[in-house]
């Protein structure tokens, strides 16, 4: 019993990039780097009450090495950003990385020497969620965004 | 304005009237506290005074304050508290702007070492005899102390150093 019999009499045909992706998209694992209030909202998204699950994210993996999304959740003071940036260097390619809230996307209320006026000073981010906090939808929101973005990628490279 | 006293406080200021004459400045109220200001140079022993003497065992708290002003610029504050009668006191003393320095309340208080240590990082205040003379908050290679009131709300632009967005191409 193989593919055939499922698909009856013809063909499929798909590329790599496609499934690949299909599959990075539907599992792609989160990163927990709660800083500050809004990982409680982080939190309530990983919770049973939102649920992220249903998008394939249920996996909270607290090593770097095991994780494809890094959420920054809260607020990133200089010190503590060589510590993310060294966390985010450590995830294995493909990864991507969601700014939550506005004081990873922009330093949000927190406007004074310490505070690293948004996390994209020193991280590549994919998705900013506004709100102060935002709310856990908004977190899936931002994931169910991140997941439009993997499946237009191009994941496969032709080795010639 | 007139002092209402309780005999807690009231026995604190004879005593160091009595004993502390010369570095006694003055005492007021605001607040429903009671503040005694001091000279520094004999901070340590006034502050002994009242621990062993007057049951203030309990340093809650020492406050920097920059008063911005030309001579005498720098306020710290001891925040003590008598266990036994649950009185607190303030006692404050002043340091110029010129390399600031007061004798560390360590010997007294062991907790004092972190508050004078953030009192450093904020303010430069140094405190003479500190067992470990570190910032508190900043990096230890940072120049400037944040608290002063001519430090920029925003910071010095350049003068923390944010990770290396290339780590590849070191
Ligand atoms: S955005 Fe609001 S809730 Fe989130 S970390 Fe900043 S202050 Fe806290």
């Amino acid at each position: 019993m193989g593919i055939e019999s499922a698909l009856g009499e013809g063909f499929f045909t798909t590329k790599i990039d496609a499934l690949s992706n299909w599959a990075r998209a539907n599992a792609a694992w989160p990163m927990p780097m709660g800083l500050a209030c809004c990982a409680i909202e982080m939190m309530a998204f990983a919770g049973p009450r939102y649920d992220a699950s249903r998008f394939g994210s249920e996996v909270m993996r607290f090593s770097p090495r095991q994780s494809d999304v890094m959420i920054v959740a809260g607020w990133s003071t200089y010190k503590m950003a060589h510590a993310i940036r060294r966390i985010w260097d450590q995830m294995p390619d493909p990864k991507w990385c969601i700014a939550m809230g506005a004081c990873a996307s922009t330093g949000g209320m927190h406007r004074c020497y310490g505070v690293v006026q948004g996390v994209d000073n020193y991280l590549p981010v994919d998705a900013y969620v506004s709100g102060c906090p935002p709310r856990p939808d908004a977190l899936l929101h931002a994931l169910m965004k991140i997941q439009d973005k993997i499946k237009t990628e191009h994941s496969v490279l032709l080795d010639s | 304005m007139s002092l209402e006293l309780n005999k807690t406080e009231q026995g604190v200021v004879d005593g160091l009237s009595s004993d502390f004459s010369e570095d006694l400045i003055d005492v007021y109220q605001s607040c429903d506290h009671t503040y005694i200001r001091v000279e520094a140079e004999n901070i340590i022993q006034i502050l002994k005074f009242l621990k062993e003497k007057h049951h203030f065992i309990f340093l809650c708290d020492i406050i920097g304050t920059d008063r911005y002003t030309s001579d005498e610029r720098f306020e710290v504050i001891y925040n003590i508290m008598n266990l036994r009668t649950q009185d607190r006191i303030f006692v404050k003393i002043r340091v110029e702007e010129e390399n600031p320095h007061v004798p560390t309340a360590t010997s007294l208080w062991t907790s004092a070492g972190w508050f004078e240590r953030e009192i450093y990082d904020m303010y430069g205040v140094r405190f003479e005899g500190h067992p470990d003379h570190r910032r508190m908050y900043m990096p230890e290679d940072f120049e400037y102390f944040p608290l002063r009131k001519e430090f920029p709300l925003l910071g010095i632009p350049g003068s923390i150093e944010l990770p290396n967005t290339t780590p590849d191409t070191e």
